[in-house]
C-alpha cells in the first residue's frame, strides 16, 4: 500500500539563489539593479560635491535674468532684454522651423532621387547614384558649412542690385531678391487685418492666420465627406458621382474668400541704404542648414524609397494588370500602399535624424535651440550642468514625440493594409 | 523533274542581329533612346552632367600646385591659364597636407602613427578577410594594446601591465573554478582584472619603469589633430562599440525586466539626443561627475562618449538581426540542451551579426563621419584645422580647396567601407536569411 504524500518540501538554501534557475534571476536582477544605484549614487554624490566646491548649487533661477544677447531669426518677437527662458524658446522654435522645412524637403527630394535612381534610364540612374554615394559619404556637418560658403562666395551682394545697370536682378518678377546676405521673399499682408490674440503672454499669433487655418481645415473636413459620400454611391450603385470640381470649391473657395475679405495683399522686399526692406527676410545660416540637411537626409530617403519599391514583387503589378486597372491605379492602389509600409519605419527615423542634426547649427551660426540654450546662455551664466541636462531632455521630448507620431501612423498604415 | 526538293536541308548559317540591337549601339538604344521621355530625360541629364563636369574640371585641373599664399596662387594661375581662369589653389593642400593628417604631431615622429596605422590594417585584415591565415588572429589580439601605445607613446610597461590584468583575470577563473565552484571563478574573472588595472597598473608600471627603463617619447593628447584625430576616435569607437552593443542587444532582448529595463533606457536616451550634446557633456559636464580633483584627457572624454552613442546604435541594429531570426533557431539550441551562452555564442550570433552586417557597416561608417563634431567643441580635427589655416594671412579667404580636400578623404574612407560590406554580404549569402 502507497501513501500519497505531497512532494518533498525543499529547504530554501542561500546557495540556491546561486545555482537553481529558478532564483538565479532574481539575483542576477537584483545584482544588476544595485549596481546600477551604486553608479548613480556615485556620480550625484561627486557632482554635490563638484557642485558645493565651486559654489554653484543647481538653480534655474538665471531663467528669468535678461539675456542680452540678440537672435537675428527668429518666428516670435524678442529682444535682448527678454529673458534666457525666452531666448530658450526662440531657440527651440528655430529647431523646429529648420527641422519642419527639412523633412519636407528631403521627402520630396528623396522620393524623386529614389524613383529616378530605379530608372531604366542608364544616364539617369546613374547620375541619382553619384548623387546619392556622394551625399551619403562624407560627413553632415562638412555640407553645412560647404553650402553656407557656396552661399556667401557665389550669391550677389546687395549693393550688386543698385545701379542704373545693376549686376543681379531680383527673381520673379521683381519680387524676390537671393543675396548673400540671404533670401528675401514677400510677406503676406492684410490691410483689415484683425489683429493678434496673445497665449500666456508669452507669444502673439495672428487672428488671419488663425482664421486661414481653421478654413482650410474645414474645407478639407468637407472634402473628405464628400469623398466619403462618393464612395457610399459607389459601393450601392457601381457608378461613381464626379465629385472634383466639388471638392476642390470646398477647400479653395472659403480660403480665397477670407483672403479677400481681409484684403490680402504681398509686401515686396525693396533696397533701402545698404540692404533690402520688408518682405520676408531668410538668412543665410537657415538656407544653409536647411538645404544642407535636405540634401544629406534626402540621398538617406531616396535608398529607404528605392528599397520600398523593390520590396514590392513584380507579381503584384502583374496581378493589377490582369485586374484590368489602369497604370496610375496599380501605382496608387497596389504598389504605393506595400511599398509604403516598408519605406515608413526607416523613414521616422530618418526624420529623427534630420531633427538630432540640425543641433549642429552652431557651425553656421543659426541661433537653434544648441545655439542659445547650450550656446550662448550656457556661456553667459556659467550653468553649464543645468543647460546640457535641459537641452538634452527638450531633444528627448522632440525625439519621442517624433517617433510616437510617427508609429501611430505607421500602425494606422499596417492596419488598413492588412 | 528530278530530285527538285522544297524543304532545305542544309541550315543556313546564323545571321547577325541587326545593328541597332546589339553591341554598342543597341545598348545605346535600349538604355537611352528607348522611348520620347527616354530621349528627353537622356538629353536633360546629359546637359545636365555636362554642365557641372564644365564647371568642376577646369577648376580642378587650371590649378596652381606651387605658391605660397592665396594671391601668389592666383597670379601663377592667370599668367598659366589665361586672365580668365579660376583654377583651385592646391598649394594651401601642398603646404599644409602633413598637418591636415597629423595635427601637431611632432613632426619627426610622423613614423610612430603611421606604423600604428599598418600594424591597425593588419590587425584588422584577418577579422576582415576570411582568407588570410588564422594565426594573424593571435596579432590582431595584441595590437589594441600596441597601437594606444605607439600613439601616445610613454612607457612599455603601460601595456605590457594592461595584458597582465588580463592574464590576472585567467589565472583566478582556472584556479578558483577548479577549487571553489565555476560561479566564484566568474565572478574573480570579472572583479579582479579591474581591480588591478585601477589600483596596481599605474604605481607597478612607474615603478618597474624606475627600475628598467623601457619606453619612447610621451605625445600629449592636445597635439593630436586633423585626420589622425577623426581616425585615432572613429577607430576607437568602432572597435569598443560592436561588444557593447551586442551585449546591449542582448539585455534588451532578455527576460530579466531590470536589466531589460535598463538596457531600453539606455539605449533610447543615446539614441533621442544628437551627439553634440553627448560631446558637451564629455567637454563641460564630465567633470562634474567624476570625483573632485580628477582631470583626464578631453580627447580620452571623447572617445568615451562617441564610444556610448555608437554602441546604442549598434544595439539597435544587432537587436533587428536578432529579432530576424526564426524562433525555430532558439528553440533547436534550447533543444540540443546549449546553455544560454553557448547556444548565443554558437547557434544565435553567428547568424544575427551576419544579417546585420549592413546595418552594422553603416553604423561605423556614421560614427567615423560624426567624428567631425569634434571640432564644435574646439578639438583640432581636419574641419576644426580648415578654420585655423583660413585664419593664416597667407591663405585667408581660401574656402573650397581645404573643403573639397577634407571631403575627398573622407568619402573614399566610407566608399570603401560601404563597398567592403557590399562584398561581405555577397560572400556570406547562403541562399537564405
Amino acid at each position: 500500500m502507497t501513501t500519497l504524500s505531497d512532494a518533498p518540501k525543499e529547504s530554501f538554501r542561500l546557495s540556491m539563489l546561486i545555482y537553481d534557475s529558478r532564483y538565479r534571476s532574481l539575483t542576477i536582477q537584483f545584482v544588476a539593479l544595485l549596481g546600477f544605484m551604486l553608479v548613480v549614487a556615485w556620480l550625484v554624490s561627486n557632482t554635490l560635491q563638484n557642485l558645493e566646491a565651486l559654489g554653484k548649487p543647481i538653480d534655474f533661477g538665471f531663467f528669468s535674468e535678461p539675456a542680452s544677447y540678440d537672435i537675428n531669426q527668429r518666428l516670435i518677437d524678442y529682444n535682448s532684454r527678454d529673458s534666457h527662458l525666452r531666448a530658450s524658446f526662440v531657440g527651440l522654435l528655430n529647431t523646429l522651423l529648420v527641422a519642419v522645412m527639412g523633412c519636407a524637403l528631403a521627402t520630396v527630394m528623396g522620393v524623386v532621387i529614389g524613383v529616378m535612381r530605379l530608372s531604366k534610364n542608364w544616364m539617369l540612374s546613374r547620375i541619382m547614384t553619384v548623387y546619392v554615394e556622394l551625399f551619403r559619404n562624407v560627413p553632415v556637418l562638412l555640407w553645412i558649412v560647404f553650402f553656407m560658403a557656396i552661399l556667401i562666395e557665389t550669391l550677389p551682394p546687395p549693393n550688386a542690385f543698385r545701379g542704373e545697370t545693376p549686376s543681379a536682378s531680383m527673381w520673379l518678377w521683381d519680387s524676390m531678391a537671393v543675396t548673400n546676405r540671404g533670401i528675401y521673399m514677400p510677406e503676406p499682408l492684410f490691410s483689415r487685418g484683425l489683429g493678434d490674440v496673445s497665449f500666456f503672454g508669452a507669444f502673439n499669433i495672428s487672428l488671419e492666420l488663425i482664421a486661414l487655418v481653421v478654413a482650410l481645415i474645414a474645407g478639407f473636413w468637407a472634402s473628405g465627406r464628400i469623398k466619403a459620400r462618393a464612395d457610399r454611391i459607389q459601393e450601392a450603385t457601381g457608378d461613381r458621382p464626379t465629385t472634383w470640381y466639388l471638392r476642390l470649391a470646398v477647400v479653395v473657395l472659403p480660403f480665397a474668400v477670407i483672403l479677400i475679405l481681409l484684403g490680402f495683399h504681398l509686401g515686396y522686399p525693396a533696397l533701402k541704404g545698404f540692404n533690402f526692406q520688408g518682405g520676408i527676410h531668410m538668412r543665410n545660416s537657415l538656407i544653409a542648414l536647411w538645404l544642407a540637411l535636405s540634401f544629406y537626409t534626402a540621398a538617406f530617403i531616396a535608398e529607404n524609397v528605392r528599397a520600398g519599391i523593390l520590396a514590392v514583387s513584380g507579381g503584384q503589378t502583374e496581378a493589377a494588370e490582369a485586374l484590368g486597372l489602369r497604370p496610375n491605379r496599380i501605382m496608387s492602389l497596389v504598389v504605393l500602399p506595400q511599398a509604403l509600409r516598408v519605406i515608413i519605419p526607416p523613414l521616422i527615423s530618418q526624420y529623427l535624424n534630420l531633427t538630432k542634426n540640425s543641433s549642429l547649427a552652431i557651425a553656421v551660426g543659426y541661433m537653434d535651440i544648441t545655439g542659445t540654450l547650450g550656446g550662448i546662455t550656457m556661456n553667459q551664466t556659467g550653468r553649464e550642468l543645468e543647460c546640457v541636462l535641459l537641452l538634452m531632455l527638450v531633444y528627448l521630448i522632440i525625439s519621442l514625440s517624433i517617433s510616437l507620431v510617427m508609429n501611430w501612423y505607421n500602425k494606422r498604415v499596417k492596419l488598413v493594409e492588412r | 523533274m528530278a530530285n527538285v526538293s522544297y524543304v532545305r536541308k542544309t541550315m543556313l548559317p546564323e545571321k547577325a542581329p541587326p545593328v541597332t540591337s546589339s553591341g554598342v549601339l543597341g545598348w545605346i538604344r535600349e538604355n537611352l533612346f528607348s522611348t520620347p521621355l527616354n530621349v528627353i530625360l537622356t538629353l536633360l541629364s546629359a546637359g545636365f552632367a555636362f554642365y557641372v563636369l564644365a564647371s568642376i574640371l577646369p577648376w580642378i585641373f587650371q590649378s596652381s600646385w606651387t605658391a605660397g599664399s592665396l594671391g601668389e596662387c592666383r597670379e601663377v594661375i592667370k599668367a598659366t591659364y589665361g586672365p580668365d581662369a579660376h583654377g583651385a589653389c592646391w598649394a594651401v593642400i601642398r603646404e599644409r597636407y602633413l598637418q591636415l593628417i597629423f595635427g601637431f604631431y611632432p613632426a619627426e615622429l610622423y613614423w610612430r602613427p603611421i606604423l600604428a596605422f599598418v600594424l591597425a590594417l593588419v590587425a584588422l585584415a584577418p577579422v576582415l578577410f576570411s582568407g588570410l591565415p588564422r594565426q594573424m588572429m593571435r596579432f590582431s589580439a595584441v595590437a589594441p594594446f600596441l597601437v594606444p601605445w605607439l600613439l601616445w607613446g610613454g612607457t612599455f610597461w603601460v601595456p605590457l601591465m594592461v595584458i597582465a590584468g588580463i592574464a590576472v583575470g585567467v589565472i583566478a577563473y582556472n584556479l578558483l573554478s577548479r577549487t571553489v565552484g565555476s560561479l566564484a571563478g566568474i565572478i574573480a574573472a570579472g572583479v579582479l582584472p579591474v581591480l588591478w588595472w585601477i589600483f596596481v597598473t599605474s604605481p607597478l608600471a612607474s615603478g618597474l619603469q624606475s627600475i628598467i627603463p623601457l619606453g619612447i617619447e610621451a605625445i600629449p593628447s592636445r597635439s593630436f589633430g586633423g585626420f589622425l584625430l577623426s581616425i585615432t576616435i572613429g577607430l576607437v569607437a568602432i572597435t569598443a562599440s560592436l561588444p557593447i552593443g551586442i551585449v546591449l542587444a542582448l539585455g534588451r532582448q532578455s527576460d530579466l525586466l531590470i536589466v531589460k529595463t535598463l538596457c531600453v533606457g539606455f539605449i533610447e536616451f543615446i539614441r533621442g539626443v544628437p551627439l553634440i550634446t553627448l560631446l558637451f557633456v564629455a567637454s563641460v559636464l564630465l567633470n562634474y561627475f567624476l570625483p573632485p580633483g580628477t582631470d583626464f584627457d578631453i580627447i580620452v572624454r571623447v572617445m568615451i562618449m562617441v564610444t556610448l552613442f555608437a554602441s546604442a546604435y549598434m544595439a539597435e541594429v544587432v537587436r533587428g538581426g536578432l529579432a530576424a531570426l526564426p524562433s525555430g533557431q532558439y528553440e533547436a539550441a534550447d533543444a540540443l540542451g546549449l546553455d544560454y551562452w553557448k547556444s548565443q555564442r554558437l547557434i544565435i550570433m553567428p547568424q544575427a551579426l551576419k544579417i546585420s552586417i549592413p546595418g552594422i557597416v553603416s553604423t561605423f561608417i556614421s560614427v567615423f563621419k560624426d567624428t567631425t563634431l569634434v571640432s564644435i567643441i574646439g578639438l583640432l580635427d581636419p574641419l576644426g584645422l580648415s578654420k585655423a589655416i583660413r585664419a593664416d594671412v597667407n591663405w585667408n579667404g581660401i574656402v573650397w580647396e581645404l573643403y573639397g580636400f577634407i571631403a575627398f578623404v573622407f568619402f573614399i574612407f566610407c566608399f570603401s567601407m560601404s563597398r567592403y560590406s557590399m562584398y561581405l554580404e555577397r560572400k556570406l549569402q547562403t541562399g537564405h536569411r
